[in-house]
C-alpha cells in the first residue's frame, strides 16, 4: 500500500509537471464534486486527494475540458486519457485502410550485382563476401541433392529453401554465435553457417543413431545446441513467443546476445504472431524477428493471407521498429540483420524485418507447386531474379571469385554431400530405448513397464518390425 | 460449508489422526514453525520461496503484479523487482509461449493462467511445444523450467467460464505432468515440488479452497514428492480415489459411510500425470471395490484412466464394477450447480457405497438412504 501511495506521489508531480496544473490544484476544495462518487475525495490525506482527483479528472472528459481552458498555461488542443496525453479534432477522419504508397523496399545491389549509388550498407570484407557467396551455393547444392534423395525414396520428406538463400545466409552472416536462433522451418542455411556438418544434415534427414534428434522426427526438423539453434517444429509461428521468453532472459543476463526469429507471410496470420510481437514489445525483449515474405504459403497466395501491405506495416501497430527489405539482395539483408540485431542488444526492443523474396521450389516434396501457379511465373524468378546470381555478380566483378572456384565449390559440396547421404543411410537407426527416453527427465513407471512389453513383442516377432534397430 | 470445509482440512492434516491416515508426506518437525494459512497464502509461501532460492525464476501472467486477483501473488513484485514479478497483456498462448523460451534458456518460469477455463488458447503451445521441446530435440533442450498454474473448480457461482476442471485434457499429453493439491500444507509442498522438477508441469488449484480451506502450514521450505498418492484414511471396505476439492466431499461421504459400518479407505492421487497406479493398486486388492470421483464431466474424465487401469490390475479382486461419481455431461450450468455437482450424497448412494459388507449380494441399484 505505501509503494501505490508514493507511486500516486510521482504521478501527482509528474502531472503536476506535465500538465502545469498547479495553479488549479491549489484553487480547487476538497469537498466532494456532483461528479465523482469517490467518498475517498473527503476523508484521506491531501496526497491522495491529488491523485485521486486528477485520475478521476482523467478519465471525466468534460470536466477536464472546463479545467484545461481555466489555465493559461495549458495547451487546450489534448486530452488527457490512460494511456497518456491525446490531441484531439472536431473533424471526423477515418484513417485510410493503407497508404497511397507501399513502403519502400531496402535494398543495396540492383539485380546486376551492382552497389546502386548512395546505399546505405555496410560494408562486407572479401573474406566474408567469398563465405557467405560459398554457403548460399552450398545450401543450392544441398536443396538440389537432398531432393532428389527423397525423390528416389530415400528420405521420407524434404523442404528446400530455393530462391531464399540470400536470407539465410546473410542474416546468419550477420547474427554473432550467441545470438539464440528459433527458426520456422525454411532456413537451414542459418544452422549451415554457424557450423552444422552436411553430415548432420544427412543423419537427422535419416533419422540414423548418430542424428542429434535422435530419429524422432521428420526430415529438417533440424536442432543443435552447440550452434544456439532450437529445434525446429512443424507448427506455424510457435517459435514467436518463444522467441520474446529467450529475449528477455538474455536481456536478464546481461548477454551480448538477442534472439533471431523466423517466420514465413502465411506464419503472420497466426495468433502467436500477435502474442510474440507484443510481448517483446511490452517486455522490451531484445528480438529480431524475420519474416520471410515469399508469396506463398502452400498453395495460398498472400492476397489471400492478409489486406495489409504486407507484413513490415505490422511493426508500427506494436509499437515495434521495422524494416522491408529486399530479401534477394545478400547485402542488404546482412545490413539490415546486422543493424536490428545491434539495436536490439543495445537498445533492448524488439525489431521486426519483412525480407521480399519468393519461394522458388514447392512448398515441400509432398506439394506441387505448378498446380496452383504459373510455371513461368516460377521460371522468372529462379532466372531473371535468382539471389545467388546477383550475389556471385557482385563477387565476381570484385575480383573475388572465378569461374574455376565456382566449379570447384559446387563438386565439392555435391562430393560431400553424396558421401554423407551414403554414410547416413548405411549406420543403424537409434536403439529402441530411445523410443522411450526423453520424454521426461528421467523414464516414469508407465514408460518402463511400456518398454519391456515391447521389447518382449519385437523379440517374439522380429518379422513384424523393421530392421536395423538395437533392442 | 465454509466451517465445515475448514474444520475437515484441520482435521486431514494432523499427524497420526483418529483415522489413523498414513502420512506420507513430509510432517513439521517439532522444532520447524507452522502458521494457520489459507490456500492462496501458502501458494504465495511457496512462491516467494521458489523466487528466493533460485535468482533465475520468474512469477508472470495477468494481473500478478499486483498481487493476482486470488492474492496468490501478493508481495512478490514489491519484494523481487518488476523484472522477475511482472504483468502480462492478456494473451495465455504469449504467457506460456514466452514462459516456454525462458525456459528453454535454464530459467524457472512460473506462470499464472488466471482461470483454469482460459487455458486453451495456450493449449497449442503446453500441447505441441511445451510437453515435446525435449523428446523431439533429442534432449539437447528442455523447458523442465516451466511451471503452469490456474485456478480450477466449481466455486459455487462461476458458470461455464469460472468452474471447469480441465485436467483430462492435459493428462492426455506425454511430457507433462498435472499436479493438484487438496489443502493449503499440500499445496506449499507440491509447488515447491513442481517449480523445481525438470519438466513442464500444470498446477491446477481448487478455487474453492482458496480461502475456505485453512490448515497449519509449515514456514520452513518442504517438498512433496509428485507421482506419489496419499492414503490420507484407511479402511478396509471400498477405496476411494480422488483429487483436490473432491476430497473434502468424498471425505464426508465417508464419515457417512462410516456410520453404516462401511470402511473407507480414501485416497488422493496429488499427480495425475504420472499417476501413482500401485497405490491405487495395493488398496484396490485389499478392499475388492473402487469408487473415483471428479467435478470435470464424467465422460472422457480422468476417472476412466483410473477405472480402466486398475480393471486391468485387478479385475480378479474386484467385487463390485468401477464406481465414477462425477460432473454431469454438460457445460458447468449456475444456477443448476448443485444439482450438476458429484456431492456426497450422489457418493454415498453410488452402487459401491451402499453394498455394505464384502458377503452381501451387490446391489445394481443405488439407494438414498444416506441422503
Amino acid at each position: 500500500m505505501a509503494i501505490w501511495f508514493s507511486r500516486s506521489r510521482n504521478i501527482v508531480f509528474s502531472l503536476r509537471h506535465n500538465l502545469n496544473l498547479s495553479g488549479i490544484l491549489i484553487k480547487r476544495d476538497y469537498s466532494p464534486r456532483p461528479a465523482f462518487t469517490n467518498s475517498q475525495l473527503s476523508s484521506k490525506s491531501v496526497c491522495l486527494d491529488s491523485f485521486t482527483s486528477l485520475r478521476h479528472e482523467s478519465t471525466a472528459v468534460e470536466k477536464q475540458l472546463d479545467l484545461v481552458q481555466q489555465s493559461d498555461e495549458e495547451d487546450p488542443q489534448e486530452l488527457n486519457f490512460p494511456g497518456g496525453k491525446v490531441g484531439y479534432t472536431s473533424e471526423m477522419k477515418f484513417i485510410p485502410e493503407s497508404s497511397s504508397l507501399r513502403v519502400p523496399c531496402y535494398r543495396v545491389l540492383d539485380e546486376d550485382g551492382r552497389i546502386i549509388s548512395n546505399s546505405d550498407y555496410i560494408p562486407v570484407s572479401e573474406k566474408l563476401a567469398v563465405r557467405m557467396y560459398e554457403h548460399m551455393a552450398t545450401l543450392q547444392v544441398m536443396d538440389h541433392i537432398f531432393y532428389e534423395a527423397q525423390r528416389q525414396g530415400r528420405i521420407s520428406f524434404f523442404i528446400t529453401a530455393v530462391g531464399e538463400e540470400a536470407i539465410n545466409i546473410a542474416s546468419a552472416a550477420a547474427l554473432s554465435p550467441d545470438d539464440v536462433v528459433l527458426p520456422q522451418y525454411r532456413e537451414p542455411g542459418v544452422l549451415l553457417w554457424r557450423g552444422f556438418t552436411l553430415q548432420e544434415f544427412a543423419n537427422q534427414c535419416f533419422g540414423n543413431k548418430a542424428d542429434r534428434g535422435k530419429g524422432r522426427q521428420m526430415p529438417v526438423h533440424y536442432g543443435s545446441n552447440r550452434h544456439n539453434h532450437f529445434t525446429v517444429s512443424s507448427p506455424i509461428a510457435t517459435q514467436l513467443p518463444q522467441a520474446a521468453g529467450v529475449g528477455y532472459s538474455l536481456k536478464m543476463e546481461k548477454k551480448n546476445a538477442c534472439a533471431v526469429t523466423f517466420i514465413g507471410d502465411g506464419g503472420t496470420s497466426e495468433g502467436d504472431f500477435h502474442a510474440g510481437l507484443n510481448f517483446a514489445a511490452v517486455l522490451e525483449a531484445p528480438v529480431v524477428f524475420i519474416c520471410r515474405n515469399n508469396g506463398w504459403a502452400i498453395s495460398t497466395h498472400i492476397s489471400e493471407q492478409f489486406r495489409s501491405d504486407g507484413i513490415v506495416v505490422k511493426g508500427q501497430a506494436y509499437g515495434i521498429r521495422s524494416i522491408r527489405v529486399d530479401g534477394n539482395d545478400a547485402l542488404a539483408v546482412y545490413s539490415a540483420v546486422r543493424s536490428a540485431r545491434e539495436m536490439a542488444v543495445k537498445e533492448q526492443r524488439p525489431v521486426l524485418i519483412e525480407a521480399m523474396t519468393y519461394r522458388v521450389g514447392h512448398h515441400s516434396t509432398s506439394d506441387d507447386s505448378t498446380k496452383y501457379r504459373a510455371a513461368d511465373e516460377i521460371q522468372y524468378w529462379k532466372m531473371s531474379r535468382n539471389p545467388v546470381n546477383r550475389f556471385r555478380k557482385w563477387v565476381e566483378d570484385n575480383g573475388w571469385w572465378s569461374e574455376e572456384d565456382e566449379s570447384k565449390i559446387r563438386s565439392n559440396a555435391r562430393k560431400q554431400i553424396l558421401q554423407a547421404i551414403q554414410a547416413a543411410e548405411k549406420w543403424d537407426k537409434p536403439p529402441l530405448t530411445e523410443l522411450f527416453s526423453d520424454v521426461y527427465d528421467v523414464k516414469p513407471k508407465n514408460l518402463e513397464e511400456q518398454e519391456l512389453g515391447l521389447k518382449e513383442l519385437v523379440e517374439k516377432r522380429p518379422q513384424d518390425y523393421p530392421p536395423g534397430f538395437q533392442i | 460449508m465454509a466451517s465445515l470445509l475448514g474444520r475437515f482440512c484441520r482435521k486431514l492434516v494432523v499427524p497420526g489422526s483418529a483415522h489413523g491416515s498414513r502420512m506420507t508426506s513430509t510432517t513439521a518437525c517439532g522444532s520447524e514453525t507452522v502458521k494457520s494459512l489459507n490456500l492462496y497464502s501458502a501458494i504465495n509461501q511457496a512462491l516467494h520461496i521458489a523466487l528466493e532460492t533460485d535468482p533465475r525464476s520468474y512469477v508472470f501472467g495477468e494481473d500478478v503484479g499486483f498481487g493476482g486477483v486470488f492474492r496468490c501473488t501478493t508481495g512478490l513484485a514489491e519484494r523481487f523487482g518488476k523484472n522477475r514479478v511482472f504483468n502480462t497483456p492478456l494473451c495465455e498462448q504469449g504467457i506460456v509461449g514466452f514462459g516456454i523460451g525462458l525456459a528453454a534458456m535454464g530459467n524457472r518460469a512460473v506462470v499464472e493462467i488466471q482461470f483454469a477455463d482460459y487455458i486453451y488458447p495456450a493449449f497449442d503451445q503446453i500441447v505441441n511445444e511445451a510437453a515435446k521441446f525435449r523428446y523431439r530435440s533429442g534432449n539437447q533442450f528442455n523447458c523442465g523450467g516451466l511451471t503452469i498454474r490456474a485456478p480450477y473448480g466449481a466455486v459455487g457461482h462461476g458458470g461455464h467460464y469460472h468452474s471447469q476442471s480441465p485436467e483430462a485434457f492435459f493428462c492426455h499429453v506425454p511430457g507433462i505432468k498435472v499436479v493438484i493439491p487438496r489443502s493449503p500444507r499440500e499445496a506449499k509442498g507440491l509447488l515447491l515440488s513442481s517449480i523445481r522438477d525438470p519438466n513442464p508441469v500444470v498446477f491446477f488449484e481448487p478455487k474453492w479452497l482458496y480461502r475456505q480451506a485453512v490448515e497449519e502450514v509449515p514456514e520452513h521450505d518442504y517438498m512433496i514428492p509428485l507421482s506419489q498418492a496419499e492414503v490420507i484414511r484407511e479402511g478396509s471396505d471400498i477405496t476411494l480415489v480422488g483429487w483436490g476439492a473432491q476430497l473434502t466431499v468424498m471425505e464426508q461421504a465417508c464419515l457417512d459411510a462410516e456410520k453404516e459400518g462401511i470402511s473407507c479407505e480414501l485416497i488422493d492421487l496429488k499427480t495425475l500425470l504420472p499417476w501413482d497406479k500401485e497405490t491405487v493398486e495395493a488398496s484396490v486388492k485389499k478392499t475388492g471395490r473402487l469408487l473415483i470421483s471428479h467435478e470435470a464431466p464424467i465422460t472422457g474424465g480422468f476417472g476412466a484412466e483410473i477405472s480402466a487401469t486398475i480393471l486391468e490390475r485387478c479385475f480378479l479382486k474386484l467385487e463390485a464394477p468401477v464406481s465414477r461419481v462425477c460432473g454431469l455431461d454438460t457445460p458447468f450450468p449456475l444456477v443448476f450447480e448443485p444439482f450438476y455437482m458429484p456431492t456426497k450424497n450422489k457418493a454415498s448412494s453410488s452402487s459401491s457405497l451402499s453394498s455394505p459388507s464384502k458377503n452381501t449380494h451387490f446391489l445394481i441399484h443405488g439407494f438414498s438412504r444416506l441422503l
